[in-house]
């Protein structure tokens, strides 16, 4: 077995806090957490441009976006008290292993100034501490006003610009939500396993432009766990073991309006790091579970991890390969479009792509997968993650 | 176009939350006129409004006026909810990017939704709110059609 050795392969290179004797300081929230990186970024003799590594304990996509950073390292671990030791194992390892070069990690809390704060009439009550950076979260300031419907109007903004700048069609889109329910006839715990055509599609209710009905996932319950060990243990196991090939993360945006461009993701960074690390080609890949929220979010995968060229993703789509039979499957398992979407999907797509990879998937079993790819997608295609899954025919 | 030239009495618009930073963005919607804050030391624009400026971390930030010219980046026709200036049917969410840089999740209005263009020129129109400030939208370049 091959691992990293993580002794010695990581260092804190800067710090920084802050106190009063008066027991309360004057900035709070976000801009008391960017003073403290700055100071520490600057004892270390670096600047916030050198940073590819986030750790907060709440949301380090938020965090990230108020900083102007892409990281593609990302980490929220929170466990109270230890959540910044843990931050610390976290980032050595990470570092070791090559996913980050410079991570920060912030702490910042203000009771007493809050209080004092709320007190003048700046909060909403006398106790509760600001949600973000002494005011309102930025969503609620800067998008909710516009009328929008969340999460789907963010998508529908991604598929307008991308129907605008590649010609694609309301159609290719239609055609993924015809393939993945395809897949979903050969599963039995499928929410939907009637099968669908483009026009069923396109004549469903129109919910947000571009967006039909049928192009937006499901909303329904579901429930998905994984265990790992080490490659030398899972030798001994009752299952043939799934191997991680490689790993590749970054986020480029919180909310949607801050996208850097609408029609591309941060799969761009993390599918070509996670093919590195494995040592694999796009052609090399015989399944991508990919994160199919809505129609485009698929869309934008299968162009951004490189198995067709940036804006070439509609016509990929649109001859049917994604289905059985095709030669290029997506999403077996019926996806978010079809099976299950109970919110945060990421968990079934790695069910899947194991399950798949082992032979255990009956009639939408594919013939010998070697290698599978589970790509998720978080936020408002915020954060994508990509981890390479292989039999053990890929570690010779 | 201002808010005597809508069909309704006033918006049904949720009201922005104001934070720190952006107070003077919203102060200056009392007046129509629409600000960016602008970063001195990148010599570019910073949107949404914060303490630092993303990307350098400084804080030597202060505001210029925009000239409410923009392009349509992208858009999205609601069916679904209501419409927050109160009209009846569909309605046009936006993002659109200003001459100055910044792009801004907004609405679009007066023009038939079916003209709608990425990369059409728009300009800056208010929506009044209940407590004096305005929300800005965009319209056609030259006008509502």
């Amino acid at each position: 077995m091959s691992t990293t050795n993580i002794r010695g392969a990581a260092a804190i290179v800067g710090v920084a806090d802050d106190a009063s004797p008066t027991g309360a300081l004057e900035l709070s929230g976000r801009a008391l957490e960017a003073a403290m990186i700055e100071q520490a970024l600057d004892d270390a003799g670096l600047t916030i441009a050198d940073v590819d590594g986030v750790c907060h304990t709440g949301s380090s996509m938020m965090l990230a976006e108020y900083l102007g950073v892409h990281p593609r390292f990302t980490e929220s671990t929170m466990t109270g008290g230890s959540s910044f030791e843990v931050h610390v194992e976290h980032a050595a390892a990470a570092i070791a292993a090559g996913l980050a070069d410079v991570v920060i990690s912030v702490y910042a809390s203000t009771p007493r100034g809050d209080r004092a704060r709320a007190g003048a009439g700046g909060g909403p009550d006398g106790r509760r501490p600001p949600p973000f950076g002494g005011g309102p979260n930025p969503q609620l300031e800067w998008e909710v006003p516009s009328g929008i419907r969340m999460p789907m109007g963010a998508y529908a903004l991604a598929a307008t610009r991308h129907m605008a700048l590649y010609g694609t069609t309301p159609e290719q889109l239609a055609q993924i939500a015809v393939s993945t329910r395809q897949w979903a006839t050969m599963n039995p715990k499928a929410r939907y396993q009637d099968p669908i055509t483009i026009d069923d599609v396109l004549s469903s209710p129109m919910q947000t432009s571009p967006l039909h009905l049928l192009d937006c996932c499901l909303v329904t319950d579901g429930a998905g766990a994984f265990v790992m060990t080490s490659a030398e243990r899972a030798k001994s196991l009752a299952k043939p073991p799934a191997y991680v090939l490689g790993v590749g993360t970054c986020h480029d945006h919180a909310m949607i309006s801050q996208m850097p461009e609408l029609s591309t993701t941060a799969g761009t960074i993390s599918g070509p790091a996670a093919f590195g690390m494995a040592g694999i080609k796009p052609s090399d890949v015989d399944l991508l579970m990919g994160y199919d929220s809505f129609t485009i979010t698929a869309l934008l995968h299968l162009e951004d991890l490189g198995f067709c060229e940036k804006g070439e993703g509609g016509p990929f789509a649109a001859d049917g390969k994604l289905g059985p039979g095709g030669s290029f499957p997506m999403n077996t398992n019926g996806g978010g479009l079809s099976y299950t979407h109970p919110g945060m999907y990421g968990m079934f797509l790695l069910v899947e792509a194991v399950k798949q990879l082992r032979g255990e998937c009956g009639q939408r079993q594919l013939a010998d997968p070697n290698i599978a790819v589970a790509h998720g997608s978080g936020g408002a295609l915020s954060c994508m993650s990509t981890v390479v899954l292989g039999t053990e025919a890929t570690l010779s | 176009m201002t808010s005597t030239d809508n069909p309704r009495e006033r918006s049904r618009r949720m009201e922005p939350p104001v934070s720190p930073a952006s107070a003077p963005f919203w102060e200056a919607t009392k007046e129509r006129r629409l600000l960016v804050q602008w970063c001195l030391d990148c010599d570019k624009s910073v949107f949404y409004p914060r303490e630092i400026c993303p990307g350098c971390l400084g804080t030597n930030l202060d505001w210029r006026e925009a000239s409410g010219d923009g392009t349509l980046y992208s858009f999205t026709v609601n069916h679904l909810s209501p419409d927050p200036t109160g009209a009846e049917g569909p309605f046009a969410i936006a993002l659109v990017e200003l001459t100055e840089g910044p792009r801004m999740m907004t609405n679009v209005v007066g023009l038939p939704l079916d003209e709608l263009e990425v990369g059409m020129e728009l300009r800056v129109t208010w929506d009044e709110l209940a407590d004096g400030r305005h929300y800005p939208m965009f319209e056609p370049r030259g006008g509502p059609k």
